[in-house]
This record gives structure tokens, sequence and C-alpha cells, in this order.
């Protein structure tokens, strides 16, 4: 007990002992995107690996010395103050060797102006803002959406290097270049895509939306048979949409009905796999596994979406979601309402996936014949190495009783099909043919 | 039981490539072991230590950088846990994630003072 008088701020009193507490879920992650924004703003794009290496700094020293037990009361606030100082220093030291953003780098200049502009730049709606202007920047149209996927899981979600290879199955080496690549293109811009008029952003929103609808896809389609980083895809996606519709002028209706068409796809993602990773279809999910306050929230955010007078893709898919989301059983869903849907969907949208979904909901309100009928109509060349195209045939076939081609069929989605899971899902359906 | 001084060296050895994820990860790890600590009420305190300092030493109080050639060897903070005996302040020590990043433990019984 002696000693512990030696070591005068050591006394704890078990009252206020450490309680091993929980860091927010995803904490680093996401405040390393927060601070990373705010740093290139600061620091200009062409010092990417600077601001890079300040993030990393910070949170090496919260590790160091939060892990005695004691977060401080505002982790996000402590890192964000850590690393403002820590860039202080960066632009003191560096100021005479490097440029930083063009536009304040005379107040960077200046020790009467430096600290009050980091302070300023760094506060947290100059940070909101500072965010969207990297999302902006990342789908420069020039990138190719692999490039630009790679590059928002990068810089605004904190995702290590590493991390992004697994999620989209690649090799680390092949990763590390196509972000190597899109930082090169970014810093070639040289600044920040400017959001300060509603016309720049109405000019590049809908590349926004398609990213982050990809990277969405990304995580409920992809080949992952990993459940948590398909659901970090998925709500990455989700968070990275509903920090764009804070925005006013980034939130017309299109844009709140993907948010919404996400929520009913997301409120599914759980009951999609089974405990082996295999896929469920639709059909044979266990309803009672689909997450009701997602679902509830996509009815909100649909019904925000009416206003306006333009129903976009999103509507018309997000309506379509929303009928499978709210039907008690499969048997109950309201096909005609959704092949109605799909109607209007395909005079928006003429994709072969479009027409082969419904084709799908076709056969549930007209019958395999009918549905056969309208699968043969679409143009073969869209679809070529589907494997949801055979398997859709396969399943008419079977229904309209002709095994013989459903097994065809089946065999040939089980060649293309793009991971086992998916395989699996075919030689399922196979075996029900017998 | 006596009381026991954990002194932490290095086991910051994390390099650029470690992603946030993973260096929460890490903090998760220290947090749970030193709460389990403290869940048996057999931490008594602790604390961090800023990076940098300086040693005094010689005659003539010089000051240096100290002879510490690489971070392994910087003390980063240090606990002081209440246990039976070293055996069990042993065990305990054996829980700390900081050796699965380069790290090192140093466990030293605290002498009592006379009076």
């Amino acid at each position: 007990m002696a000693i512990a008088s030696a070591f005068p701020k050591v006394h704890m009193d078990p009252e206020s002992a450490p309680r091993s507490p929980e860091l927010v879920e995803h904490l680093f992650r996401h405040e390393s995107g927060r601070m990373l924004a705010g740093l290139l703003r600061i620091l200009g794009l062409q010092n990417f690996d600077l601001a890079e290496d300040i993030v990393q700094d910070a949170l090496v020293r919260a590790l160091e010395t939060w892990r005695f037990g004691r977060v401080p009361e505002n982790p996000a606030a402590w890192l964000m103050l850590t690393a403002r100082n820590r860039a202080i220093d960066v632009v003191r030291r560096e100021r005479s060797a490097r440029r930083f953003a063009p536009d304040i780098g005379f107040q960077l200049d200046s020790e009467w102006t430096l600290v009050p502009t980091l302070d300023e730049l760094l506060l947290d709606s100059e940070i909101r803002d500072d965010q969207l202007r990297m999302m902006f920047s990342c789908c420069h149209p020039r990138l190719a959406r692999e490039v630009q996927m790679a590059l928002i899981l990068k810089i605004l979600c904190g995702f290590g290097t590493a991390e992004i290879a697994r999620a989209f199955l690649t090799e680390n080496g092949a990763m590390e270049k196509r972000i190597a690549r899109g930082k090169d293109a970014l810093r070639e811009t040289g600044t920040l895509y400017e959001i300060g008029s509603d016309a720049a952003i109405r000019d590049r929103l809908d590349a926004v939306l398609a990213t982050l609808y990809l990277l969405f896809n990304e995580g409920y389609h992809g080949g992952h048979a990993e459940l948590p980083i398909r659901e970090e895809l998925c709500s990455e996606a989700m968070r990275l949409l509903s920090m764009l519709l804070d925005h006013r002028a980034a939130a017309p209706p299109r844009a709140v009905a993907l948010l919404a068409l996400m929520c009913f796809h997301a409120a599914r993602l759980r009951a999609r796999a089974d405990d082996a990773g295999c896929l469920v279809l639709l059909r044979a999910q266990e309803r009672g596994l689909w997450d009701r306050s997602l679902i509830r929230r996509g009815v909100e955010l649909l019904e925000r979406a009416a206003e306006g007078d333009q129903i976009s893709e999103f509507h018309l898919e997000a309506a379509i979601a929303a009928k499978h989301s709210l039907a008690a059983r499969y048997e109950e869903t309201d096909w005609r309402g959704i092949v109605l849907l799909y109607d209007l969907l395909l005079a928006v949208k003429p994709t072969p996936i479009v027409a082969l979904n419904r084709a799908i909901a076709v056969g549930q309100v007209d019958g395999p014949e009918v549905a056969l009928a309208a699968l043969l109509a679409i143009p073969q060349g869209g679809l070529a190495g589907y494997p949801f195209f055979a398997a859709a045939l396969g399943e008419m076939y079977r229904r309209a009783g002709r095994p013989k081609e459903a097994v065809e069929q089946y065999r040939s989605a089980i060649a293309q099909a793009r991971s086992p899971a998916e395989a699996e899902l075919f030689r399922q359906q196979l075996a029900s043919c017998h | 039981m006596a009381d026991y001084l954990f002194l932490f060296r290095g086991g910051m050895q994390h390099e650029p490539g470690h992603s946030p994820a993973e260096l929460q990860a890490d903090m998760q790890k220290w947090m749970s072991w030193i709460g389990g600590i403290s869940k048996k009420g057999q931490l008594k305190g602790g604390q961090p230590l800023e990076n940098g300092g300086k040693v005094i030493a010689g005659k003539k109080r010089v000051v240096t950088d100290g002879p510490f050639a690489e971070a392994k060897d910087i003390v980063g903070g240090y606990l002081i846990v209440t246990a039976k005996d070293l055996t069990e302040a042993y065990e305990i020590a054996k829980g700390c994630p900081g050796p699965d990043a380069g790290g090192s433990v140093e466990v030293r019984g605290l002498a009592p003072m006379p009076g």
C-alpha cells in the first residue's frame, strides 16, 4: 500500500476504477475518415501521405493512452484534437518545403492565422462538408467505378487496403495499385470537388448515387460468403448516403428513394444466407429474421421520396422492394402490383436484368408458360453468363412440367455460378427437379 | 496479498499498414484485460506515460535523451496490481496483449517501506 502514495496520481478507489469500457463500434474507422477529410482540406490533396500519417499517429496515440482503461468522455473530439495539434506541428515544420491547400496557403504561412484557421476548418460542420467534397471527388467520371469504390472505402470509411482487398475478393497487391492509381488521379485534380452551389452538386450527384448503390450491391449480391464483410459494405453505403441526405441540395427525392431501397434490402440481409453461408431465396427466407425497424425506416423514406413530380428508377425499385418486405408470407406477395411496377421500371431502365426480374414476377401471376415466353423474348446478349437467367429458365421449365429442359438450365447455371454459394443454391434447385 | 508493479515496454510496433479497425481491436484487448483485473478488485492504479522526456545522470547531472536505442525499450506505462504472490502476478501479466505486438511486461514486487 505504501508505494501508492509515491505515485499520487495512480491511486484509484474501487468506485472510479476503469470498468473495461467498450468503444463505439467502428469508432477508429469512422473517425479516421473524418480526420482525413478535414486534414486533406487543409494540407491539400498533394499531401495525402502526410495527412494519412497524422491520422495514424492520432490513432496510435489513443491506443497508447486509452489502453490503460480510461477512455476520454468524447473520444471523437480527443482524436480530432490530437490530429489538430499534430497538424499544427507539421505545418510549422513543413511550410517552407511544401505547399498546402492553395486557397488557404497564406493563412497557414502566418503564425497569426495558422491556429485559428485550423480550428475553423476542423469544426464538425466544416468536416461534414469536407466529407461530401471528398465523396464527390472520389466519384470523378474519369475514374473507373471500382477505383471510386476503393477510394471511398479507404478515405471516407477508414478501411485498410488489405480489408478492402478482402471485401472485393482481390489480391492485396492489385488493390494497393488500384488505390494508388485513384490517389494519383485525385492529386492531379488538385483541389476537392466544390459543392458550394446547387448546380455543382446536381452535376455529379447521379454519379455519386450510382457508386454508393454499387457499393451497397457489392455487399448485398457480392460473392463474399462472410456476413460481417457484406454487412459492413452495405452499412457504409447507407451511412454515406445518409450523410449526403443531410445536405439539402444533395437530397432530391430520388436520393431519398435510394436510401429507402437500401433499407428494404438491408432488412433482409441476415435472412439471405443460412448458417452454412448458402444463399436462401426470398421464397424460403425466414421472415422473422427480417429487420422490422429497417423496413419501417424504408417505408418512411419512401413516403418522403414521394414529394416532387419525378419517378426515378430508385423510386420504382424501392416500391418493389417494399412490396416484398411488407408481405407477411411469400404467398401473400402482391405480384400483380410488382409486375406493374416492373413495367414502369422497364420504361425508365430497359435493361435485361430488369426484364428478367419482371418475367419472374409474371410467372407468379400468369404461370410458367407466359414467364418462359417473356424470358425467351429478352435479348440474350445482355444476360450472357448471368447464372440467374439460366436458373429462372430452369424454374419455369420445372414448373411447366418440362424437367429435362429444367435440368439442362440448372446445369448451365451451376457452370456460370460466380461463387460457391451460388453454385450450391443452383445444385439444390437442380436436385428439386428429380 | 501484496502489490506488484507492471512496467510496459514497447508493444506499440504498429506499422503504417495497421488499419484503424485493427488498432481498435487491439485497444479493446487491452481494455478487456485491464478491465478483468479491475473487476476482481486487483487493480490499484496505473497510467500511461507521455512520449519524450530526458534522463539526468552523472555527477554533473547531464541531461540526455536517455540510453534507449529502440522504441521497444521505452516504458509506455505502468499498473499496480494486487496479487497473492509473484506467481499469481505473473499469471495475470501473461494475459497482457502487449507481447503480441512486440512488447513486454516487467513484473516487480513493491517492497514495503518501513514505518
